[in-house]
């Protein structure tokens, strides 16, 4: 009887000592979930949001940029335009890989200073050779050097976009208007979307983007340049918060020798259709059926 | 028939009654035991703190803290989840002798192979968990309540068949138990089709999970139809590996008896997979070296080492000697009907396959990347803590399930046993009528 009681006694003590070295073990999550509120925790996808539930979701957005950034910052929901379907064109013998669209990419979508994220690669490639094998991305040289072309790469908007089939929570989608978009707030960071992403397209929070106030580009929006949260995935919109409003994408802007066309495809009279119907255009990796809506060519 | 009525009801168990007298006595199962147990236990838990420290930090800080970036996305737990599966998947090595075959004796101890499945099904679970960028989104992912991108996205199958497998295994493992537990015999409606019906799941499982990876056209590494295959022919090396090993630990610690047909059935069966899935191994190395085709890179960086960048090398061929080294041993008598020499090639079967999906299979398909450049992957210490702890957590459950199920299973606790067990006999009120 005696040894049965002080067994429980031991069992009981080694429980109460195994909880509490649980809690000590997992408290740094304290500092996770504190700054996580209810309304953050339990909003619902973009596509489940009726107008008023998205403007108290930019308000809220709004303050924590505040809070923890100390940038007044604009947020706006825009949404596609009817009669338009978006694509780019990069002319392949103009660009000197000078990476200026990468940097703008920088600057305008709110990237990670430290990292110094763009959703831009540049590659240096091999005249006479379009496998990417024999290409560097991370060349560090003056530009353009003899015998190299220079291949900006960045998301290809597919139409048969595997990073949407593979996402397991409907967390990234094709919008109407041919840009896939990423719900920064429904996302789960799994990074399939990463591992599926034939073109390098995809980045991922590996910790919370830090951008001091006055870097901050306050003109942001809900599915594209706003600054995002930890552990979720990003990518290229297309700037949707300046093409949506009728103006063009930072990269293309900060091109010094013209390469980059952007337009609307359904327009017959836009640069893009022009392109696409008197140059010679290719898309990368056509062979694995993604349907890019970005195209490459060469002038001579 | 007013005979036959009667007698049923007065058979009739009251669950009500028994059925909570049964989870109290497992709960004192699992808490009971020697000092060996409690040490044993005390360490699993020491390590599993560790790796709960781990992942709380990894939380907060963000998953900068481990190796992956955007170029190798996935690493350690995602290797390691795909090996649980595996692990899961290779109980089934146990339940189609005993239930198809009607061998009796690996009847007598299929259970271990079935609570191996939910054990690694828990362990596959938790690196799942581990990998997310945001755990506190999870709910995200259920059914009706998040927005589950089923059947489009292969994830999802994977959460339907995993989940499906743990249950399962569950309904099987916690009805014959509890039968046993009544001194009843099962009733074969109630357990048989649930047993057919796990053996097809149980191959679901790793096929599903193989798909993840090989319907993956941006990562020619891994898009190749013969990945499921593979996936199958190694969960069926370290699946029997872990069973014998366990079984032997079993006859040597435990009253639970252990007839050796069982592990000479178990070894027969890795003697023909762990020659399937090297054959396997070297059809997919010819194919991508003598066709010499751009997709070759990731092999190349695998076996040799590409650009300077050779991270993998060493443990792709520590994988094949290893799996050479199961092979040698189980084909040659004078070394497997040793016990030290045969138990040394079970732990090596287990090892190598273990690498062999995560640093062979995992890691490659991200170097070189899709845009082709090449940037290395190491794991960091955070996630070899938080590995070392979910392994830790999945070793507490398979312990505590074998601590809880062979005494019942082998009728030494229950309402039939009880006149032993000075405890129930003052619980059991006399028989009711």
């Amino acid at each position: 009887m005696n040894g049965v009681t002080r067994r429980r006694l031991l069992k009981g003590a080694g429980a109460t000592l195994g909880a509490l070295a649980f809690a000590k073990a997992v408290e740094p999550v304290l500092d996770f979930t504190s700054e996580l509120s209810g309304d953050e925790f339990l909003q619902r996808h973009y596509r489940e949001l009726s107008p008023e539930d998205m403007r108290e979701v930019l308000a809220r957005l709004e303050a924590e940029t505040k809070e923890k950034y100390g940038a007044e910052v604009t947020i706006r929901d825009i949404r596609p335009q009817e009669g338009v379907q978006f694509g780019y064109a990069l002319n392949l013998s103009l660009c000197i890989g000078c990476r200026r669209c990468a940097e703008a990419c920088h600057v305008e979508n709110n990237h990670d200073r430290k990292t110094h994220q763009s959703y831009i690669r540049v590659l240096e490639m091999q005249q006479g050779s379009i496998d990417m094998e024999h290409g560097d991305a991370t060349y560090d040289h003056p530009v353009p050097q003899p015998g190299r072309y220079y291949m900006p790469v960045q998301c290809q908007q597919c139409d048969n976009a595997p990073c949407v089939k593979v996402c397991p929570v409907e967390a990234t989608w094709k919008e109407q208007d041919g840009i896939v978009v990423v719900d920064y707030n429904w996302c789960i960071g799994c990074r399939y979307c990463e591992a599926a992403c034939p073109y390098h397209a995809r980045r991922f929070n590996w910790e919370a983007p830090e951008i001091s106030a006055e870097e901050i580009n306050p003109n942001q929006s809900y599915l594209s340049n706003r600054i995002r949260p930890q552990g979720v995935v990003e990518k290229c919109t297309f700037c949707l918060h300046r093409t949506r409003t009728g103006a063009l994408p930072a990269c293309l802007e900060a091109c010094p020798t013209g390469a980059r066309v952007f337009g609307n495809l359904l327009d017959p009279n836009s640069e893009i259709r022009w392109v696409l119907e008197n140059k010679r255009v290719f898309v990368l990796k056509e062979e694995l059926g993604a349907r890019p809506r970005f195209f490459y060519f060469f002038d001579v | 028939m007013a005979t036959r009525a009667n007698s049923a009801k007065q058979d009739r168990p009251r669950h009500w009654v028994s059925y909570p007298r049964f989870l109290w006595r497992s709960l004192r199962l699992a808490t009971d035991g020697s000092w060996t147990f409690y040490a044993w236990m005390t360490l699993l838990t020491a390590i599993a703190l560790v790796g709960a420290n781990a992942w709380a930090n990894q939380v907060t800080t963000g998953m900068g803290l481990t190796g992956m970036s955007d170029h190798v996305s996935w690493g350690l737990y995602i290797a390691n989840f795909t090996f649980a599966v595996g692990l899961a998947a290779g109980g089934v090595m146990m339940v189609i002798p005993a239930y198809l075959y009607h061998d009796e004796e690996m009847h007598d101890v299929v259970i271990v192979g079935e609570l191996l499945a939910v054990a690694a099904l828990v362990l596959a679970l938790g690196f799942v968990v581990a990998d997310l960028g945001r755990p506190d989104r999870f709910w995200h992912l259920l059914p009706g309540i998040g927005r589950f991108n089923w059947p489009l996205s292969m994830l999802t199958w994977d959460v339907v068949v995993l989940n499906g497998y743990l249950l399962l295994n569950l309904h099987i493992c916690g009805y014959l138990l509890y039968m046993r537990f009544l001194g009843r015999k099962p009733n074969p409606r109630w357990y048989i089709p649930f047993v057919f019906l796990s053996v097809f799941w149980a191959i679901s499982v790793h096929t599903v999970t193989a798909f993840l990876y090989s319907g993956l056209g941006g990562r020619p590494f891994w898009n190749s139809a013969l990945l499921a295959p593979r996936f199958l022919a190694s969960a069926f090396v370290t699946g029997p590996a872990f069973i014998i090993l366990t079984l032997q630990i079993l006859k040597r610690f435990t009253t639970f008896r252990v007839p050796d047909g069982p592990i000479q059935t178990l070894l027969k069966i890795m003697r023909i997979t762990v020659l399937i899935n090297l054959f396997m191994a070297g059809a997919e190395v010819f194919t991508e070296f003598y066709t010499g085709s751009s997709h070759v890179a990731a092999a190349k960086y695998l076996y040799f080492g590409l650009h300077g960048g050779s991270a993998l090398v060493p443990w792709i061929w520590s994988a094949l000697a290893l799996n050479l080294f199961v092979v040698v041993v189980l084909y040659t008598p004078r070394f497997y009907e040793k016990r030290a020499v045969l138990n040394a090639a079970l732990v090596a079967a287990f090892a190598g396959v273990w690498i062999e999906k995560g640093m062979g299979l995992i890691v490659p398909g991200f170097v070189p990347s899709t845009l082709h450049e090449l940037v290395e992957y190491v794991p960091t210490l955070t996630e070899w803590k938080v590995t070392a702890g979910l392994w830790a957590v999945g070793l507490m459950v398979f312990t505590i399930a074998l601590k809880v199920a062979l005494p019942i299973f082998s009728g030494e606790v229950g309402v039939g046993a009880s006149l032993t067990d000075a405890d129930d006999v003052e619980a059991e009120p006399a028989p009711a009528e």
